[in-house]
């Protein structure tokens, strides 16, 4: 145990907020001078977390990059920090995302500017972000929980397009309504607890040896589900995420659906199903219900969409099911799934807000209709890449998004009990798969293909520029890389999962 | 060199990878280098198939690719008689495609992209042959069909061109996914390991049992109807048209099509212990066969003729493969000369279309004079197609005939005979309308460059010959590349060798008579009913757009949107409202009146002293 | 020496009229003037315990009310006279501005 080891997570953690600090006290006039200041802090967090991902033991499942003093001494509220398996993936796409979003805002700062803020706030957001998947306290957690909703809230609120004050309040009070129950499930755990305590690795430990009664299970999952489920989001609860991405900036919606999605996914994983093993059980097959229901659900609804970034939106829902029926199995490939699907959601839906977002910079608008077609051929490069998302999106083998999907579908084969219903759900999941080829592959024809109306032909507009390419050059390669070598996700995972899943007796 | 098959997919991936991102800056556009890297993956695929042929036994060889929870997947070659036969036609076939398209694809303005796709399509079905693992191939599988895909919507400045693009990847979708089910059943029950040998052996010695085969045939039977456009999943391949004739010659040959045949040869020890799987599989052959081949009688497109043959011969080999082991390697023999002849015949038809610039047969004729090249091999593919000895097709078609009979699957037999019949008559009227008569287009059609017909002849000259490396007199060789255990029959025999010549005869005949005067009205329009029902394919696609399609996009995707957007979101706003509309009432209780809030503050003070006291 | 209860009586008459004041009255400066006397019923129960009590506590804390009191009205006096200035009235059912 040395100083590095202790301090690593804490270091990329807070650097981005220092960041914020040291920006909010910069010049505001020196627009290069902002923008530089936060692809620094922001790049240095991520040197932080690959140095931390070099440092990383692979063949334990344990816990690693430990930190865990007193905080609240009077109510036992640690400041614990650290990262398994289960955490680095999502922590180093946190990283890796923000560093890519700042990179982004080298060039693009939504109107009404302000870059200051802008990017103060973005890199607030980061450290909420990256605190969650390390936080290994109930309340730090939640701190760190809460912590993204207020910049990502302005975020929207400040930089967003048409609907902004509405889309920006609905976000919020949704997720601020989840919350406040989760946290009322966090303190059912605490007095549950005997002793009492909000440390996550002690109550699972509980879990394991002396686990709650049943009644008590069930009433604090309902809780905490309405938190993360809010979060993910699951079907009935995910209105908020198409309004909030229909008016969030560029970046916020990349934010947006590459990492705060997975804050519920990864509760769920984390807190609620180590912790509460039996009611995880008992309420399984509704969360897979709900999760398939999504599914296809999403794919009707895109068939429907007219604005693409809604469109995207949806996908978003559709695809966050494919994790949550994963989780639901609560099998080892069935989180393994979802882990490895909301890494490669983030870095594919990522990369399909920053393209879609650039799209809007040119075209100035988000309608499929008035985009008219024939991208390809006004801008090939950028139609290419998004051709390629889309691609990698609806789950091709070879790419990303095939393995968490394939994976899941795996797991409701194999569930560990009803298994009856799970593989019906496996069916309309399957169907969903191809639902998700036919919306996607029509988008693109209605977008990429085709001859463009002459009005784009005459305004020539420009094709992919080199701050574009730096931020997106490593997701296309982290799109293909992590498709053929899936094991590089899966290696990390396994063996936490495995720990995690012997509370299941698995 | 067994050891290093896995060069035989890396070499056009790799080319494929260049291509794509150095695309137009490369010498010839990227074109050499596709040609170059298919060539050397070729030489080392007839290398690898002499090794197999001189008794190196199957090779196996993988490294661990993921391990999750209690599932393993590897990646790796397995290499056996068969993964060679496919090795050589997809190389051969992808080559002279290549080869081809270097004039037919001349100046077309994404040039460099169609070679970098034409070299991935022919990496994927190279990767999917190679597989030893069912995910492994599975990966394979939806590479080509994507490729497809793209190839398909080369030209997608047309509509209707991406149309027929996204048809095939979404119809071939949906029969994968019953493939993934299957493959889910198989890995399950073989304890978490998806590896193809181990199955096999498993399945073979009786570990998995008959029921749960029967499952896993029947679901991986849906991706193999899927790709290799069975009934009722037929519907996308003559849409599939829409793309360059020489992708339609490599799709209909060596890969995308072939891939499901290929799957159901390549788990057939998860087939052959189930007999209601075989029986199922030898059924949608012969329903196939006979639809395609009616369909193919009345098609004015001379791609959509042959596209409609193919679906016709694939049914063959898949109800070959329906007979039991016995009908194994006459599978595989038939799509080993089928690539030769129907390349050959689609690229015939590529170079009529290059010359006249349209692919109706009706506004065609008299070509023969003009093009004297293309005109002969297209007669070669057209006889090695109907089956005339000594011709490639006669030999195969025989064989699967002949097998049906002997294994006494005797309605395969006769459907398969009328088939042979139709197949005479469609192609012999396609030839006849392409090539003879009085020349019905405008222009002055000329013959193609020697860069298309150089493959033309080299493929007449295997359509002539390749049949005989599965001869039965003389030992053919092929049946002992691929073979099965238990497949061993009698497999000649002079009286149905006649009668199947004499029934292909009879189609020549009767097309020819149909078909001679040729000018206007094609005379099986006096068929009527039938026509139309041949000319609306049954109908299938409209039940299709109008049944699936039209509804699932259209008002199914519309009510969920709307619902989503009245009944949920209004759920969510009505909250929102409610808490508004209860707080408009209660704040008139806050009247500003400073007075009237002492008042209530000391009614307050005097209850809660009233409470108190009284307790 | 006085009896207590005739002081707490006295004080409770005091505060009852200053409550009647601050209820009815609609001259803010008669409002406050109310809250004074209120303020000096609690003064007097507060010095006739001490006296009761023998604690001089609660003398202590009626020097701390007056106190207070002063300040009180010298920034409620200040309000009035403001509200004055801006409205021309200093009639509390006029000043209602803070109403839903």
């Amino acid at each position: 145990m040395n100083g590095w080891e202790q301090s690593a997570v804490s270091i990329a953690v807070f650097l981005p907020a220092a960041g914020a600090l040291v920006i909010a006290f910069a010049p505001s006039k020196d627009d290069r001078l902002l923008r530089t200041l936060a692809i620094v802090f922001t790049g240095a967090a991520l040197a932080v977390g690959i140095a931390i991902l070099f440092g990383f033991d692979y063949t334990s499942g344990a816990r690693q990059f430990e930190l865990n003093v007193n905080w609240v001494a009077a109510i036992g509220i640690r400041y614990h920090v650290a990262v398994d398996g289960i955490s680095l993936p999502l922590f180093e796409l946190t990283l890796l995302l923000s560093f890519l979003c700042a990179v982004y805002s080298a060039k693009v700062i939504p109107s009404p500017g302000r870059t200051k803020g802008f990017l103060a706030l973005v890199l607030l957001l980061e450290t909420g972000m990256a605190g969650t998947f390390v936080a290994f306290d109930l309340i730090l957690f939640f701190v760190f929980w809460e912590l993204v909703l207020v910049p990502m809230y302005f975020l929207i609120g400040v930089w967003g397009s048409a609907n902004r004050a509405y889309s920006a309040l609905k976000f919020f009070l949704f997720t601020m309504i989840g919350s406040v129950f989760m946290l009322l499930g966090f303190i059912g755990m605490y007095f549950a607890a005997k002793p009492h305590t909000f440390d996550i690795v002690t109550l699972q430990h509980i879990a394991s040896t002396a686990p709650f009664a049943r009644n008590v299970q069930l009433l604090i999952f309902a809780g905490v589900f309405l938190g993360f489920a809010v979060k993910v989001p699951m079907w009935p609860l995910h209105t908020w995420l198409p309004d909030a991405h229909t008016d969030a900036p560029t970046v916020g919606s990349v934010l947006l659906a590459g990492v705060m999605l997975k804050m519920g996914g990864y509760g769920f994983i984390r807190i609620a199903l180590p912790i509460l093993p039996n009611a995880a059980r008992a309420w399984a097959p509704w969360i897979g219900i709900l999760a398939t229901i999504a599914i296809v659900y999403a794919a009707f609804c895109c068939l429907a969409q007219r604005d693409l970034k809604r469109l995207i939106a949806y996908s978003s829902v559709g695809h966050m099911g494919f994790v949550m029926l994963g989780i639901a199995t609560l099998t080892q490939v069935g989180i393994n799934a979802a882990i490895f699907g909301m890494v490669a959601h983030g870095i594919i839906t990522g990369m399909l807000f920053f393209e879609v977002g650039s799209l809007y910079d040119r075209y100035h608008t988000r309608q499929i209709a008035e985009i008219g077609g024939g991208m390809n051929l006004v801008m090939p490069r950028l139609g290419t890449l998004f051709w390629f998302t889309a691609i990698a999106s609806l789950g091709l083998p070879g790419l990303a998004g095939f393995w968490g999907e394939v994976m899941a579908l795996y797991s409701s084969y194999s569930p560990i009990d009803h298994v009856a219903l799970f593989r019906t759900l496996m069916v309309f999941g399957g169907i969903g798969t191809i639902l998700t080829a036919a919306y996607l592959l029509w988008t693109v024809q209605r977008v990429n293909l085709g001859v463009a109306p002459a009005s784009w032909k005459e305004r020539a507009l420009p094709d992919v520029t080199a701050v574009e390419w730096a931020s997106w050059v490593p997701l296309v390669a982290g799109i293909v890389v992590l498709g053929l070598v899936p094991g590089l996700i899966f290696g990390m995972t396994n063996d936490a999962v495995s720990g995690l899943m012997k509370v299941f007796g698995a | 060199m067994i050891a290093y098959s896995w060069l035989i997919p890396a070499l056009p991936a790799v080319a494929f990878f260049v291509i794509f991102l150095l695309g137009s800056r490369l010498p010839g556009r990227g074109a050499p280098v596709g040609i170059v890297a298919v060539a050397a993956s070729l030489g080392m695929s007839i290398v690898v198939l002499g090794q197999i042929a001189a008794g190196h036994g199957p090779f196996e060889s993988s490294i661990q690719w993921l391990q999750v929870g209690g599932l393993r997947l590897e990646f790796g070659e397995y290499i056996d008689g068969l993964t060679a036969v496919f090795f050589v036609v997809v190389c051969l076939i992808s080559l002279c495609s290549q080869v081809y398209s270097l004039g037919y694809m001349k100046g077309d303005r994404r040039f460099s992209s169609y070679y970098a796709f034409l070299s991935l399509f022919t990496a994927s079905m190279l990767n999917l042959v190679i597989a030893d693992n069912l995910f492994q191939l599975l990966v394979g599988w939806e590479l080509v069909g994507i490729c497809s895909y793209l190839l398909i919507g080369h030209w997608w400045e047309e509509k209707e061109n991406s149309d027929a693009a996204i048809k095939a990847f979404v119809v071939t979708k949906t029969g994968d996914v019953p493939f993934l089910f299957g493959i889910f059943v198989l890995t399950l029950a073989a304890g978490g390991v998806a590896n193809i040998p181990q199955i096999s052996n498993m399945a073979a010695s009786g570990q998995l049992g008959t029921g749960l085969l029967t499952v896993a045939a029947l679901l991986l039977f849906g991706g193999a109807i899927g790709k290799s456009a069975q009934f009722p999943l037929q519907v996308w391949l003559p849409d599939a048209m829409a793309g360059p004739t020489p992708v339609s010659a490599l799709i209909h040959a060596a890969t995308m099509v072939c891939a499901g045949v290929y799957l159901v040869g390549r788990m057939y020890m998860v087939f052959a212990p189930s007999g209601h799987a075989l029986a199922f599989v030898g059924t949608i052959g012969a329903i196939t066969m006979l639809i395609a081949a009616t369909m193919a009688l009345v098609q004015d497109d001379i791609k959509r003729v042959l596209a409609y043959s193919t679906v016709s011969q694939l049914a063959y080999m898949i109800a070959s493969l329906g007979l039991g082991p016995a009908g194994y390697t006459p599978a595989f023999f038939h799509l080993f000369t089928h690539a030769f002849f129907k390349a050959l015949l689609f690229y015939g038809a590529g170079s009529v279309i290059h010359a006249v610039h349209t692919n109706n047969m009706s506004e065609m004729g008299g070509l023969g004079k003009r093009m004297r090249t293309t005109y002969w091999t297209f007669a070669v593919g057209t006889a090695a197609l109907i089956g005339i000895p000594p011709l490639a097709g006669f030999w195969s078609k025989d064989d699967i005939i002949a097998t049906a009979f002997n294994t006494h699957h005797y309605a395969i037999w006769i459907v398969a005979l009328i088939t042979a019949f139709l197949t005479a008559v469609y192609m012999t009227r396609a030839f006849l309308m392409t090539f003879r008569g009085e020349y019905r287009g405008e222009g002055h059609p000329h013959e193609s460059p020697a860069v298309m017909l150089a493959p033309m002849v080299f493929l007449a000259g295997l359509a002539i010959v390749a049949g005989f490396l599965g001869a039965p007199f003389i030992h053919g060789a092929f049946h002992y590349w691929v073979a099965f255990p238990g497949g061993e029959t009698e497999r000649f025999n002079w009286a149905l060798t006649i009668l199947t010549v004499a029934v292909g005869l009879t189609g020549i005949g009767v097309g020819w008579v149909l078909y001679r005067d040729y000018r206007e009205v094609d005379p099986l329009k006096r068929l009527g009913g039938l026509w139309t029902l041949w000319t609306r394919k049954y109908f299938m696609d409209d039940i299709y757009n109008e049944g699936i399609r039209h509804p699932i996009q259209y008002p199914i995707a519309g009510a969920t949107a709307s619902f989503d957007r009245t009944v949920i979101d209004g759920a969510v706003n009505g909250v929102g409202l409610s808490t508004r509309r209860l707080s408009g009432v209660l704040r008139y209780i806050q009247s500003g009146n400073v007075q009237r809030y002492a008042v209530f503050l000391f009614a307050g003070v005097a209850i809660l002293a009233f409470v108190i006291t009284r307790l | 020496m006085i009896h207590l209860t005739i002081l707490l009586i006295f004080a409770a008459f005091l505060f009852s009229a200053g409550v009647y004041g601050v209820l009815a009255r609609r001259n803010a400066v008669l409002v406050l003037m109310s809250i004074e006397l209120m303020l000096n019923a609690v003064n007097v129960n507060l010095v006739a315990f001490a006296q009761y009590l023998k604690d001089l506590t609660g003398q202590i804390f009626a020097l701390f009310v007056i106190a207070v009191a002063a300040g009180e009205v010298g920034i409620g006096l200040a309000i009035v006279i403001l509200i004055y200035r801006n409205r021309e009235t200093i009639d509390v059912d006029k000043i209602d501005l803070l109403k839903w």
